[in-house]
């Protein structure tokens, strides 16, 4: 593998570049004024309810340092929990708690913290750290999903979720993100996750991207990657293109995980979804955008037709086909 | 429509730019280049006359818009006496007055002459055919002879004038000399010139000047001929009937008379001297705008404060420096700390120079990080933390600075210079960057931080740069619009060819 790609042959793949992202999507299809419906994770989950998705179920939230004090109260008998950012990005200060040793309480990376560092660690998010822009910030409690066992022989600690593109209402691209020891039980990519492609027609993975390059098996686990059958693919397609109708906007990130009991819930929404799912998939976004475009019918349609017109384009052709087989042998 | 607005802004903004740019390197002379100089000249004419009882006047014929050279300033050195200033015809003239006057007196004349690059004729208003004089015989008949002749060897008025200059001055048959005898100066041969060209209509006049030579003394006026050839005055050297004046001759008045005209004084002498002096270019390009009323200059930097100006000799190269930034972080894709703290780095960097600032700010910067790092064991609230880390800062300035003096390293007294709540801020979003990503991305986007600084660095102090963007400031429309033009770069950056590189080898569609 060269250590760089000719601009023409990432133009000839499709591939969306950074500006062209910021300009071309973000600017174009998204309206400022929808931002703060999914920036605010409250507000997402509420909106989520109420057009009846599936999320996490919220335990409580701490909106003022005084109300700090209600943590004991809201966390009193759960043994696992995870601490949230309302307005957090990139995965940063989500807080894991998958069980309580005593007094102390372990974290997802194995860690034991007691009451006064989950305080501290609310009255963090409450002062702005990880919110964009340094703003004053909510902190959620809300439900640890436990995640299905799908996935189990292929992540190391954490939460794997399922990142969908969704481009005007089409989930065009899908990745799974899978939690590493590098990545400290988080699933994003840009601190250390795998991702792996997924076929958007059949939901079956590929191969594997991290730290930017291609993996078939993941890193700490030694499991292969392709080739796992996400069940009930169409369902969470169709769940992933609803969410263009609850925020209105036109380039967005879907993150749904897929919990043991409750099956897929919509964990949060990005209204800045980034460009590694590309990787993961080893194909642009710019090449489905012009399919789905040039198919497009007059009428709208509903998020699960809308789903299914993206599957039958995605779908086995003979070229393709023979791409998919490679990438995920 | 809307797809040309941002093309037509960007169009209209580098047109703008380019053309007042334009205008002031060609037609005001600002200089493209620093520490440029430009010849001015500085004439004198000492006026000296003894009065002879009672108010004296004065008046000397100064110059009035003379061809090739322009007036950038002057003044009149004349204690006792009252000045005044007026035009009276073809001429300029000064009036000194004074009630009283005993003794040898002495007044001055001072002027500043720059050379147009441009021998600009300004266009005169024809003054009409010359009226013919009324010779006496033998005259009358010598003078139709000679314009005749004259006449039959010329095309049209310069070449009459030339032919009849060269005839006079080589082919001296009796009629010519019957009205220049042998052996008469340029000014005789130019009065009767005068009087020929009037036989033929042809409006004719004399010009008296000197001939700017550096350091010169006791000039010896010259006189010059011109002819109006209906569009404008022609000059003719009537030594030997070339056209036009040499370089650096400053015609300093018309007429066939003599440039002082005293009352109730005697004795006069008028001497005249000059040297050359050379002037950095700018201000003379800025005088002279002054003196074509030019608006242009009215908006310049130069006249402001010398304080002031430096200032924004400084201030002026933040948006280049900006500009870097959106090309590094959008073209390249260098990720920094912060959007534009490598700009104001940048700045600082200008007093402690590249090495020293390169060190001091790793050093404030790394131990800054390592108290930050013990600050989040007391699991403070952000904005006194924050505020922590500013005192921090300070302190850690303060002692690099004593210890650096103690060490007898002078540079390390800059330090006071960089800009502190940006480091705090650098140090506390490079801690943050740290504990969510890893100290490789931290390291990372901090060397992309001092990268960029770097760069912006040795642009801004590029002196070319600098002495640009500070007499043409109107540059910064162009960089305005370089910048508005990258807001629309959806190209890849160079650092995502990288990033793809996995894809590289797939097939397309």
């Amino acid at each position: 593998m060269s250590w760089f790609i000719s601009p023409r042959q990432l133009r000839d793949l499709g591939i969306v570049g950074m500006n062209e992202r910021n300009v071309g999507m973000i600017a174009r299809l998204n309206a400022r004024r929808h931002y703060p419906l999914v920036d605010d994770k409250l507000l997402t989950k509420n909106l989520a309810l109420e057009a009846g998705i599936a999320v996490p179920e919220l335990y409580g939230v701490i909106e003022t340092n005084h109300d700090a004090r209600n943590l004991r109260e809201l966390i009193s008998g759960r043994d696992d929990f995870v601490i949230k950012p309302a307005h957090g990005s990139g995965g940063n200060g989500i807080l894991v708690i998958t069980g309580r040793m005593g007094e102390r309480f372990r974290t997802a990376s194995g860690l034991l913290e007691d009451v006064k560092d989950l305080e501290h660690h609310v009255s963090n998010i409450l002062s702005g750290m990880y919110s964009l822009g340094g703003q004053p910030d909510k902190a959620m409690i809300e439900y640890r999903v436990r995640f299905d066992p799908l996935f189990a022989g292929v992540s190391f600690q954490g939460v794997p979720d399922i990142r969908t593109v969704v481009y005007r209402g089409y989930p065009v691209m899908a990745m799974v993100r899978l939690p590493t020891r590098g990545s400290d039980g988080k699933a994003n990519l840009h601190q250390g996750a795998v991702g792996a492609g997924i076929d958007i027609a059949t939901g079956v993975t590929g191969h594997g991207v991290w730290h930017n390059e291609i993996v078939d098996r993941h890193p700490d686990t030694g499991a292969l990657i392709g080739g796992i059958a996400i069940p009930d693919w169409d369902r969470l397609l169709a769940l992933a293109a609803g969410c263009h109708e609850l925020t209105g906007l036109g380039y967005l990130g879907v993150d749904v995980v897929l919990d043991r009991d409750l099956g897929p819930l919509i964990l949060e929404l990005n209204a800045r979804p980034g460009l590694a799912v590309q990787v993961a998939n080893g194909a642009g976004l710019r090449d489905c955008i012009d399919r789905v475009e040039a198919a497009e019918p007059k009428d709208p349609m509903s998020p699960a037709e809308r789903a299914a017109l993206v599957q039958a384009l995605m779908g086995p052709e003979p070229d393709r086909s023979a791409n998919k087989t490679a990438g995920s042998a | 429509m809307k797809r040309f607005h941002l093309p037509l802004l960007i169009l209209a903004l580098a047109a703008v730019s380019l053309g007042i740019f334009q205008h002031k390197v060609t037609n005001l002379g600002f200089p493209m280049l620093p520490a440029q100089t430009t010849d001015n000249w500085i004439v004198e004419a000492r006026v000296a006359f003894e009065p002879t009882g009672g108010a004296v006047t004065a008046r000397l014929l100064i110059p009035h818009q003379p061809p090739g050279l322009a007036l950038l300033g002057e003044h009149f050195v004349s204690r006792d006496y009252g000045l005044t200033t007026g035009v009276s015809g073809e001429n300029r003239e000064a009036i000194w007055t004074s009630r009283s006057p005993s003794g040898r007196q002495a007044v001055y004349y001072r002027a500043t002459f720059y050379e147009l690059d441009r021998h600009l004729r300004t266009q005169a208003e024809y003054p009409g055919p010359a009226s013919v004089p009324e010779f006496e015989e033998p005259y009358a008949s010598a003078a139709a002879s000679i314009v005749e002749r004259v006449r039959e060897r010329s095309a049209d008025i310069t070449t009459f004038a030339t032919v009849l200059v060269t005839d006079m001055v080589h082919a001296q048959d009796e009629n010519i000399a019957l009205f220049v005898p042998r052996g008469s100066g340029e000014r005789e041969r130019a009065r009767a010139a005068i009087e020929l060209l009037a036989g033929a209509r042809i409006p004719a006049r004399m010009a008296h000047g000197i001939q700017l030579t550096d350091r010169a003394r006791d000039l010896q006026v010259r006189t010059w001929l011109e002819v109006h050839n209906t569009r404008e005055w022609v000059p003719i050297n009537p030594a030997n009937g070339d056209v036009g004046y040499p370089p650096n001759f400053l015609v300093w008045w018309y007429g066939d008379r003599e440039p002082l005209d005293l009352r109730r004084a005697g004795n006069a002498q008028v001497s005249y001297a000059v040297t050359r002096n050379f002037q950095s270019a700018v201000d003379a390009a800025q005088q002279r705008a002054q003196l074509l009323d030019s608006h242009v200059a009215d908006f310049s930097l130069l006249g402001l404060p010398i304080q002031t100006q430096n200032m924004y000799r400084v201030l002026l190269m933040v948006p280049v420096g900006a500009m870097i930034i959106v090309l590094l972080r959008n073209v390249v894709g260098v990720q920094t700390f912060g959007t534009f703290m490598p700009v104001l780095i940048a700045l600082s960097f200008r007093e402690t120079e590249l090495l020293g600032g390169v060190i001091l700010f790793t050093l404030i910067v790394s131990l800054g990080l390592a108290i930050r790092f013990y600050l989040e064991h007391l699991k403070l609230l952000l904005v006194p933390r924050l505020a922590a880390v500013v005192i921090v800062v300070v302190m850690l300035m303060l002692m690099l600075s004593i210890v650096s003096h103690h060490l007898g390293i002078e540079h390390g007294l800059a330090v006071a210079l960089f800009p502190m709540v940006i480091l705090a801020m650098t140090i506390e979003r490079m801690s943050i960057v740290w504990e969510e990503h890893g100290a490789g991305d931290a390291i990372r986007q901090g060397v992309g931080s001092m990268g960029a600084a770097i760069v912006g660095y040795l642009l801004m102090i590029n002196p070319y740069a600098e002495h640009l963007i500070f007499v043409f400031p109107e540059l910064l429309l162009i960089v305005l619009a370089v910048t508005l033009l990258l807001g629309r770069y959806t190209g890849y950056r160079l650092s995502e060819l990288i990033r793809f590189r996995a894809l590289a080898g797939r097939s397309g569609r």
